[in-house]
């Protein structure tokens, strides 16, 4: 085995991408928020500047009244691998929904709140859509707190020109 | 696997240049690699690298940022001032440990 130079990674620190990812957020259930979470998340651990857009469902993922309690349903759901029809059955939204928040909780996976609390923290903007707020009859106070602010669809186009997006 | 020179001492390190045995690191070799990738070291980062150390000594996994931030007592902005724009995989790099596996 030969000894060679100092390898050093290249963090692309003095690369000037300005590389910018949109996310918007149109689903409220459990297991359709957290995709826009953890890429949101793992973008910014990359130095990506990263702006979410929450709207209609995904706007349960910023409701103070809601944000702890989407729901996973198997309901329709081919892929919970579950007999279709007992699917509607009582209680079963609900046992799948605990089971889901379990193995995520296993895989220290944060609740929706404290990721958003994360994301926040690590340099993430939060758009609310003006629309949806209009329609749930919600205003800011309703709102996460890190909310940057409510605005509409022109806006975010606006503010993410250049962007890659994602729609989920 | 190549072996180079940091600080005068032959360590191991994978193709990007992580090393790769937890035993071959000490701080002199930490200063080295993070003056390396233009890091200088002050108390606050010797907190978040002696972190990292052990508790990849204790849990065998490099932490990522949520569990510095949640068991570390580490504040997450912070950290990204401290290692811009990278910061768990600069941590790491200085740390000498692998990049983070997990995905939050």
């Amino acid at each position: 085995m030969t000894t060679q130079d100092m390898i050093v990674p290249a963090f692309d620190d003095d690369v000037e991408t300005g590389r910018t990812l949109a996310i918007i957020c149109s689903k409220g259930n459990l297991d359709m928020a957290y995709p826009g979470l953890i890429l949101g998340n793992a973008a910014l651990g990359e130095g990506v500047d990263v702006h979410l857009f929450f709207t209609f469902w995904g706007f349960d993922m910023i409701t103070k009244g809601r944000m702890e309690n989407l729901k996973f349903s198997p309901v329709g759901n081919t892929a919970a691998h579950m007999p279709m029809a007992l699917t509607p059955m009582p209680g079963v939204t609900k046992m799948a929904t605990h089971m889901m928040q379990k193995s995520l909780e296993e895989l220290q996976i944060p609740p929706v709140p404290e990721f958003l609390d994360l994301i926040k923290a690590s340099g993430g903007h939060l758009w609310a859509c003006r629309l949806s707020a209009d329609m749930n009859h919600l205003s800011k106070d309703d709102l996460y707190d890190g909310i940057d602010d409510i605005i509409n669809a022109s806006d975010f186009i606006e503010k993410t020109n250049g962007a890659q997006l994602l729609f989920i | 696997m190549p072996m180079t020179m940091i600080a005068g001492h032959e360590v191991s390190v994978d193709d990007e240049g992580f090393m790769t045995r937890y035993d071959e690191w000490d701080e002199t070799t930490g200063a080295a690699l993070a003056a390396a990738i233009g890091i200088e070291m002050t108390d606050e980062h010797w907190d978040a690298i002696r972190f990292m150390r052990s508790d990849y000594q204790a849990q065998g996994a490099t932490p990522t940022i949520r569990r510095l931030s949640t068991v570390g007592g580490m504040d997450t902005k912070r950290l990204f001032t401290l290692f811009p724009k990278k910061p768990a995989k600069k941590m790491a790099y200085i740390a000498g440990l692998p990049k983070p596996a997990g995905c939050v």
